[in-house]
């Protein structure tokens, strides 16, 4: 265990873990727009930059994005200082440039006093802020089916060649982490499109609505050791026949001890 | 043979220069990049056919040295006679004949190629004599233009893999990493991090795998001096990698070249196979249990990948994104194992400093920033070329001394040093010395070794202009302020040239620079903004003349100025209006024309095409 200051407060922390964890422990709304719990830290966003010194250091300030920084002993972290504030406006700034439109940086960047850019606005604007949160949740899926293309400012989420990606099982992971809802998908009966690309959805023998799809399922049972019946039925299905046992299991036990 | 001890590496040493005696003459035919372009490899063809046919004695087709870089690049090709020092410049195939004639066959020297000073016209026919070299240190550019460069014997010969054996066989690994520390050798690649601290923080990390990396992802728009290194003297990257592979222990290096230097991959190749087949690379080296591969990767040609993170990402196969280094590489670098990383020219300083001892390293160079740098000098000085000078040389004796002052004896403007994201110094600045901590203090940074000069004809907001919009497409995109705020100070900065900026842009553009530096993930956001804070704290005078007069002074920006022809001193050639593409010219023989300033594009081919200077820009 390590302890350090934050806004004042001294807190204490395990060792390898990072600031921002114990930043939003303490309940500090600290923005951080990459950040997702699934996946590793990236640090792409900057808006969780924090301020940082010792007093060792001298007066020596330091900036550092907290989602990334690993706890120090004697560290004293400010969330909200001027000059973290300042940075933190000015980043939504360049957001704001970037997204016009997405009510997610609009809503924070009202938060910190800005209602428009400051800049001109890029040309053609959408809701993806390059988080890069749907192609580091898909390669933990360990599908890599999209990825960030290009660099620099014409950088954008794309599956290869965007072709319909040949490695996407339409799991829909990207979609439903993405923090604007900017990937989109359409269920229509038992197919489903996202990316492009058409699936199947295979349906449950119970109630005849659709799961997940073909391609998904094959994927589970042969990676991750899953039944190959257990797609059969939906969840719903799964869990009524789970209640359906364990009361089974309850009356039983119950008659057992009045025995 | 396996060289396996020190007595053999010496007899083997002995040999090759006794076989080098018998050659009386030796033709060193520069095939550095530049002068391969104009043509250095049809002339060194062409000494060998004229000696294949002529019988000199002590001169043989051995004597034709297909050597690296001379550096002289203004002066390409370039071809230097040995041991007489006599370097001809700008040689022609047809001056071959000659040149065996009078300087091989003979001692005569063709005064007609030898370099001419250009203020007093004297030819200078050694080339110790030229203030070009007159003035330079060699250390890591030792060897270039000395030996052929895809040869282990001839680097052997020179004395070539003593430190490595040296190392290897006779010091433990802490005394190499004392010896690096104390010769206080800095990273060449621009960070000035001390290699020995560096090497020594990996070695004293606990892991099975460690690994030794060399940074050849040389980006900075005309920068060479890696490539020359790594295409004209291959062997001493590798024995300065040997060396650091055996002070951390690692068994693995790997040397990441950039896509568009082809023929230093095919030359650090075929050094690795010279070297693995006498036992100084590959498995127990020299008969120890040391053991060492290197790999060569190339790069697909993204500047970012010059970045050390992002080395490391592509090298293992990812794309080529840096992370943050709250935990440093020498901790967990490539494939997550401890790396040391250093640039080409840090590792060719190594065997120089294990042979020669730390003392005298740190005799050369100035206080904390021992030895030299070497430094591609381009731009609007009169020798272009390679040079290498002891750390705190001013940047009045490079560009007046060695670079021969300014062409066509225009006023010194600028130097830009430090690559696309260094800084702009200017007059003032001239007498500075030039070593990591003074440049830096002032606004530049050393970088990799770039050094641009620029003339009045140079416009400095065109210039933040150039090197913003080249660090907006190689900005690898992860982190916004990069991204986001480069473009827009770009953006800006376009406005600006253009004659829409306003006086309060200024003052925001820096503002959105202290963001982008602050915010920015790696090195190349956090140093990005420096083409304009160091242009904008430097030449503030030229930026209001755009903003407030709508002038550029240095007649560059096109929406700001126009043509027009002086009819005093138009002789009515009709030369501009042949040149002129849109026919905005018009004026009838041997009367004054005019320019319709509604056509003109301002291409300026029409000021190129006059030869009266009769066609002024305003």
């Amino acid at each position: 265990m390590v302890s350090l200051t934050i806004n004042g407060k001294v807190v204490r922390a395990e060792e390898g873990e990072y600031l921002l964890a114990v930043i939003r422990r303490m309940g500090i709304d600290v923005p951080a727009l990459c950040q997702h719990e699934a996946v590793e830290p990236y640090g792409g966003c900057r808006l969780c930059m924090v301020e940082i010194t010792k007093d060792s250091w001298d007066g020596w300030k330091k900036y550092v994005t907290s989602c990334l920084y690993p706890v120090e002993q004697d560290l004293i972290v400010t969330t909200h200082s001027d000059k973290v504030n300042d940075l933190r406006r000015g980043i939504l700034d360049l957001f704001l440039a970037r997204n016009p439109e997405t009510p997610l940086i609009q809503k924070l960047a009202a938060d910190y006093g800005l209602t428009r850019t400051s800049y001109e606005a890029i040309p053609e604007p959408n809701d993806c802020i390059l988080c890069s949160i749907c192609t580091r949740v898909c390669d933990a899926m360990g599908f890599s089916a999209i990825s960030m293309v290009n660099r620099g400012h014409g950088k954008e989420v794309a599956p290869p060649l965007h072709q319909a990606p040949p490695d996407c099982v339409g799991c829909l992971a990207c979609a439903q982490a993405c923090p604007t809802n900017y990937i989109t998908y359409e269920d229509v009966g038992n197919r489903r499109t996202i990316w492009n690309k058409q699936f199947e959805l295979l349906v449950c023998d119970k109630t005849g609505r659709p799961t997940i799809t073909k391609e998904f399922a094959d994927y589970l049972i042969k990676n991750r050791e899953i039944p190959e019946d257990y797609f059969r039925i939906d969840d719903a299905s799964h869990r009524e026949e789970l209640a359906d046992k364990m009361g089974r299991i309850t009356r039983w036990s119950v008659t057992e001890e009045a025995k | 043979m396996r060289i396996e001890s020190e007595k053999q590496l010496r007899d083997y040493r002995k040999k090759l220069i006794e076989a080098d005696k018998k050659l009386v003459k030796k033709i060193m035919v520069c095939h550095g990049p530049g002068c391969l372009a104009s043509g250095a490899e049809k002339i060194s063809a062409e000494f060998e056919k004229q000696l294949k046919k002529k019988r000199i004695k002590g001169v043989s087709i051995e004597s034709v040295k297909k050597t690296g870089c001379h550096s002289f690049c203004e002066k390409s090709p370039l071809v230097a006679i040995e041991p007489a020092q006599v370097l001809y410049t700008r040689v022609q195939i047809r001056d071959v004949a000659e040149i065996i004639e009078k300087s091989v066959k003979g001692d005569d020297v063709i005064e007609r190629l030898v370099y001419h000073d250009p203020k007093t016209d004297e030819a200078i026919e050694k080339y110790p004599d030229i203030p070009f070299y007159k003035h330079q240190t060699r250390i890591a550019l030792r060897n270039l233009g000395k030996i052929n460069a895809c040869d282990i014997d001839d680097y052997i010969r020179v004395g070539g893999y003593d430190a490595a054996v040296k190392a290897v066989l006779h010091m433990t690994p802490d005394e190499v990493i004392d010896e690096v520390k104390k010769a206080n050798l800095r990273g060449r690649g621009g960070g000035g991090f001390p290699a020995g601290r560096k090497w020594e923080s990996c070695r004293k990390i606990e892991a099975d795998v460690r690994y030794v990396v060399c940074n050849g992802d040389e980006g900075d728009p005309g920068a060479f001096m890696d490539r020359a290194i790594m295409e004209g003297d291959p062997h001493t990257v590798l024995e300065g990698m040997i060396i650091a592979a055996y002070a951390i222990g690692a068994k693995d290096g790997y040397i990441y070249v950039r896509e568009e230097y082809p023929l230093a991959v095919i030359n650090l190749q075929k050094a690795i196979e010279q070297a693995e087949a006498i036992g100084l690379l590959g498995d127990n080296i020299m008969g120890t249990s040391f053991s060492l591969r290197i790999h060569i990767n190339r790069g697909a040609g993204a500047f970012v990948c010059g970045e050390s993170s992002a080395l490391m990402m592509s090298v293992a196969g990812h794309v080529g994104e840096p992370r943050a280094k709250y935990i440093r590489s020498v901790q967990k670098g490539l494939y997550d194992q401890p790396t040391v990383l250093n640039n080409v020219e840090t590792y060719s300083n190594v065997p120089m400093i294990i042979s020669n001892g730390a003392d005298w390293f740190t005799s050369i160079g100035a206080p904390k920033n021992s030895g030299t740098k070497a430094f591609s000098l381009v731009g609007k000085v009169r020798h272009t070329g390679l040079i290498e000078v002891p750390m705190g040389t001013t940047l009045r004796t490079i560009i007046y001394d060695i670079g021969g002052g300014i062409q066509k004896d225009r006023q010194f403007k600028a130097v830009q040093t430090g690559g696309p994201s260094g800084g702009c110094l200017a007059e003032q600045h001239l007498d500075l010395s030039v070593d990591f901590d003074t440049l830096t203090a002032h606004g530049s940074m050393m970088g990799s070794g770039g050094m641009i000069v620029m003339d009045e004809r140079t416009c400095m907001v065109d210039v933040a202009k150039y090197f913003l919009s080249f660090l907006v497409s190689e900005s690898c995109g992860k982190c916004i302020p990069c991204r986001e705020g480069l473009y827009q100070l770009y953006k800006l900065a376009i406005a600006i040239s253009e004659g829409r900026g306003k006086e309060e842009d200024i003052a925001r553009m820096e503002r959105l620079s202290d963001h982008v530096v602050v915010g920015s993930l790696c090195g190349l956001g956090k140093s990005g903004p420096n083409p304009f804070l160091s242009t904008v704290a430097n030449f503030r005078d030229e930026y209001l003349a755009h903003i407030v007069d709508h002038k550029c002074s240095a007649g560059v920006c096109k929406e700001l100025i126009k043509f027009e022809v002086i009819t005093e001193k138009c002789d009515g050639c009709m030369a501009c209006i042949s040149a002129c593409a849109v026919n905005a010219i018009t004026g009838k023989k041997k009367q004054p024309h005019i320019i319709n300033q509604e056509l003109c594009t301002k291409c300026g081919a029409c000021v190129a095409a006059c030869n009266r200077d009769a066609i002024a820009v305003f």
